[in-house]
């Protein structure tokens, strides 16, 4: 298989396997089984890439031109890469862990959601491939609205809520800031190609660029800077794999891949220069004040939100440092934390399948009876707060390193108090699970771990969180060549 | 010669000649086979137009071979072909439907009638494109708003009566204006042909009664194109019409009215008077303004969905309006793009809530309107159907990949074009008004438990019939194809705007 077939067969795999899930929705068992070796299918297409895009080639390819001078069009470099196996590799693992909730829960629409995750894959991946600020636009609209039906999946007045915020907050900011925006970069530079070092004239001025660096910085949406967070919270009314994998890890590192692939590719780190301070601060007062509002909610997921918004704003502040160890460090981070957030979220749908509980509180003395799944829980912890031996370490220390070599103190102030301020919510948690009592009433009712394929799932991302702290080279090379090569 | 010359003329013949043999056969099945053939050939025929154009410009065709300012000419450019291709290819897709819908909504001997009267507001709409002479085009114009009266009150509903009505008055008092503008201008010429009438009009531009017949022709258009605030007949219109009726003039009528002004604005009386003499662009921009936000605010209130979807469509048509005020190559792109891409969403769009009817009128509670009530939980029942009207109303919002989206594109560069940022924001807010009455919709469909589902029953899955979901979800997925593959759209729009933009007068 060359590149450029892999590409496109990488993004029609999901399509084909949305459709195998539909055609097979009367027996669950096929079903799944579909589900599963698409998963495993896309990811074995998508490795296969990695060789050749670490030997410097960017294969490419292009579909269809809708306007003049504006193709929808692939082309692989080392940062939709890194996403891409995020994505396509946790979606494997996220497949066994869905099989084991949805069943352990009896969720209805089985099929519906299948078929939508699916879907929600490959436009993910077809982001991770873009080539052109347009494609990316055109799938990242297409995977708010593929995510809504995943979101409201319930049905329930509540999620209906959930779901208007979470629509009404991704395409209002798409709408109303991203898309002029990316008409004003057409408009000016006659494409919208990705290139290294950016493609706008010099002709722009430095109003102008600040104007639509803010267009695009509040325009990414799933990117959460505040004040256009919310939509995250809101949508943990949806089943736990979707929180774990679409909003710890497709659809908000689709927002941070974005961030940084403007600032790299449509900016350029020389452009921007000296302009981004104030997205540094708001980057940063995102970090800390998601911490806090993280700090007082008792609901565990409604908690990991938060933490979410937090972390994702350390990208977007490294990307805003513009040093390039601060990039890779942004890089590392969509992996680190794609990892650590996914366990976290494992381990609290499985603490909802096996023992019905979604608040802090109620976790006393929970880690004798769930074991591996608070172990998990624990190392996701250590890589949030940043603390070997997890991947959240790795990208810190680069983070910290761009931060020094910018003599950027705001940022290394920012990182520091956040670094407490995970501690302090994550923390209190493993105490509780760990040596406090069972509260009487959970004495009344005996559990065990979740069902095997979750506890399965949850362990092997947890692996993956340590894996990544002795093993970075992949993600570490395809960061390097992200700073160096075109 | 050979047929291919006679195209022009037969384009219409074709189509008018149908309607009376349809009453001659006194038959719904025959009926329903002539005016379906005779649609089918005029879209076969638009498409052979559409190329003629693109190899040797524009076509004429002098009818009874009388040489142009004493004769009458037809006169097929760009633009108007790829109106032609609008108008025939909905009623080539609209009839067929007609067949499976109207046996339910119209009483069984009233069916030829139904099709003789389509095939009349069919050439109607094909001869005020094509027509190259100004009272040639008031006289279609009234063939189509004659039979257009007709068709609205064929509606089961008894408020049809009054819809057709109240349009029957605000029609008459639209052609009456424009019959009056056309009286001015002959009486400033001695011509009736558009082309001459715009040349011999160069030096008289200024006097008074060519000002009086733009006034007279900008209103009498207008209101044929609902323009805000002489949009009042067309929601009742539209919401008691047959369906199928319904369907084919949202995706037609107001778009060929649509066509007439810019045809006038550009052809006869010419730019510089028109944009630049005038504050004609800026009342222009304000109305369109107030219809994009005032309509669609109004949509987002509607209890009956097809209401709603009407209300959409006068808002909708402020984006028309708003890239023809720009007097720009991109605005007047935009204006024509839309013209098509809408026809095209709408039109999908009215067929499928025919077939939302058709469901709820078969779950007992006889044949009603679509209220917002009436249709929760059908997002179940029918998903195909709901799904459809879902994707289509994505083009209404402008999402991209559909072809709504390039609409927006092209409407947003004129805006950045001319430094109006403002007017950018405007459009974008817009379409936020659009995502909101969208999902009223689906919210509605998908979230509120059905009748059945509140008694406790699960919901049995029970589409629409076979023949009513093809035509239509032909129209939806030409309006998802156009927004990726836009070689025939974008560029015709593009080559009729810098053929009208610009061309010195």
């Amino acid at each position: 298989m060359t590149p450029e077939t892999a590409l496109v067969v990488a993004l029609g795999l999901p399509l084909v396997g949305a459709l195998g899930i539909a055609l097979a929705g009367r027996m669950p068992n096929l079903r799944e089984a579909v589900t599963l070796l698409t998963a495993l299918a896309v990811f074995a297409t998508v490795s296969q890439l990695l060789e050749p895009v670490l030997a410097g080639q960017r294969p490419g390819l292009m579909l269809m031109e809708p306007v003049p001078g504006l193709p929808v069009a692939f082309r692989l470099e080392p940062l939709g890469m890194l996403f891409a196996l995020i994505a396509s590799g946790l979606w494997i693992v996220n497949s066994i862990y869905s099989i084991g909730y949805m069943r352990g829960n009896r969720e209805p629409h089985q099929t519906r959601f299948y078929v939508f995750f699916a879907l929600a894959i490959g436009a993910a991946l077809a982001i991770a491939f873009a080539g052109n600020l347009f494609t990316l636009f055109l799938f990242y609209e297409a995977l708010t609205l593929i995510t809504y039906p995943l979101v409201t999946h319930a049905g329930t007045a509540k999620a209906r809520t959930g779901g208007r915020i979470y629509l009404g907050i991704l395409m209002g900011t798409s709408i109303l800031f991203l898309l002029p925006a990316v008409i004003y970069v057409w408009y000016v530079a006659g494409h919208t190609d990705f290139r290294l070092g950016g493609i706008l004239p010099d002709t722009v001025s430095p109003v102008v660029l600040t104007v639509l660096l803010a267009l695009f910085m509040f325009g990414i949406g799933k990117a959460a800077l505040m004040p256009f967070h919310r939509w995250l919270p809101a949508a943990m009314v949806a089943p736990t794999p979707v929180s774990a994998l679409l909003h710890a890890v497709a659809v908000v590192k689709a927002g941070v891949f974005t961030v940084v692939k403007v600032v790299v590719y449509v900016f350029g780190a020389d452009t921007l220069a000296g302009q981004t301070g104030w997205l540094a601060a708001i980057a940063g007062f995102t970090i800390v004040a998601a911490s806090v509002v993280a700090l007082s909610a008792d609901n565990l997921k409604r908690r990991l939100a938060y933490s979410t918004v937090s972390q994702l704003s350390y990208v977007v502040l490294a990307a805003a440092i513009l040093a390039p160890l601060s990039l890779m460090g942004a890089v590392l981070h969509i992996a680190a934390h794609a990892f650590g957030k996914i366990t976290l979220f494992f381990a609290a749908g499985a603490i909802y399948t096996a023992a019905h509980k979604t608040e802090v509180s109620q976790l006393d003395g929970i880690g004798r009876r769930m074991p591996w799944t608070m172990a998990a829980f624990g190392i996701g912890a250590l890589s949030m707060i940043g603390l070997p031996p997890a991947a959240g370490f790795v990208s810190k220390w680069y983070l910290v390193s761009g931060a020094m070599a910018q003599s950027h103190w705001l940022a290394l102030v920012v990182i520091l108090l956040s670094t407490l301020l995970n501690a302090a919510y994550f923390l209190p948690i493993l105490w509780r699970a760990f040596f406090r009592p069972l509260s009487v009433e959970a004495q009344a009712h005996p559990h065990g771990e979740a069902p095997w394929p979750m506890v399965l799932a949850l362990g092997l991302t947890a692996l993956g969180t340590v894996t990544l702290f002795f093993l970075p080279d992949v993600p570490l090379a395809l960061a390097r060549q992200m700073v160096t090569l075109p | 010669m050979s047929l291919a010359a006679h195209l022009p003329v037969l384009q219409v013949v074709v189509p008018l000649l149908s309607a009376p043999l349809a009453v001659l056969v006194r038959h719904g099945g025959l009926a329903f086979g002539l005016v379906t053939a005779a649609a089918w050939a005029a879209f076969a025929m638009a498409i052979g137009l559409w190329f003629q154009v693109g190899e040797s410009g524009t076509v004429t065709y002098h009818i009874g071979s009388w040489p142009p300012p004493w004769g009458i000419e037809y006169r097929v450019d760009r633009l108007a072909s790829f109106v032609l291709v609008l108008v025939s290819g909905v009623a080539a897709v609209v009839l067929p439907y007609s067949r499976a819908c109207v046996g339910r909504e119209i009483a069984r001997e009233q069916h030829y009638l139904y099709y003789a009267m389509f095939a009349l507001c069919l050439a109607g709409l094909l001869g005020i494109v094509i027509t190259g002479d100004a009272f040639n085009l008031f006289v279609f114009l009234e063939i189509s708003s004659l039979s257009t009266y007709v068709l609205i009150a064929l509606g089961r509903d008894r408020r049809a009566l009054a819809a057709s009505y109240r349009y029957l008055i605000m029609g008459s008092i639209g052609a009456t204006f424009i019959v009056i503008g056309i009286g001015f201008l002959y009486l400033m010429t001695g011509t009736l042909n558009l082309v001459d009438m715009g040349t011999r009009l160069s030096g008289v531009e200024n006097s008074r009664p060519v000002l009086v017949a733009l006034a007279f022709l900008t209103v009498g258009i207008c209101l044929k194109l609902a323009l805000f605030p002489l949009h009042q007949w067309l929601p009742n219109a539209y919401t008691y019409a047959p369906s199928a009726v319904t369907a084919f003039l949202a995706a037609t009528a107001t778009k060929v009215s649509v066509y007439v002004l810019i045809r006038f604005y550009f052809t006869v009386f010419g730019e510089s008077l028109v944009f630049h003499k005038l504050p004609l662009p800026e009342i222009m921009l304000w109305l369109s303004l107030m219809a994009m936000f005032g309509a669609s605010a109004v949509a987002l209130f509607q209890n009956n969905l097809k209401r709603l979807f009407a209300y959409s469509s006068v808002g909708q048509i402020g984006y028309i309006t708003l890239g023809l005020s720009f007097d720009s190559v991109y605005g007047l792109t935009a204006s024509v793009l839309h013209l098509f891409n809408h026809g095209l969403a709408k039109g999908a769009i009215f067929l499928l809530i025919g077939g939302l009817v058709l469901g709820l009128g078969r779950s007992g509670g006889g044949h009603g309107q679509p209220t917002l009530d009436r249709i929760a939980g059908l997002g179940r029942r029918m998903p195909i159907t709901c799904l459809g009207i879902f994707l289509a109303g994505l083009s209404l919002i402008g999402v991209p990949g559909t072809a709504g989206f390039l609409t927006k594109w092209y409407l947003i560069l004129a805006a950045l074009e001319q430094g109006q940022y403002w007017l950018v924001a405007a459009v974008l807010l817009s379409s936020l008004l659009a995502v909101a009455y969208v999902w009223r919709f689906v919210e509605v469909a998908w979230f509120r438990p059905s009748a059945r589902e509140e008694a406790g029953q699960d919901e049995v899955r029970h589409e629409a019939p076979r023949a009513l979901l093809v035509p239509a979800w032909l129209l939806v997925l030409a309006s998802l194809w156009f927004g990726l593959d836009t070689s025939f759209t974008v560029s015709s729009a593009l080559d009729a705007a810098e053929a009208l933009v610009g061309s010195g007068r």
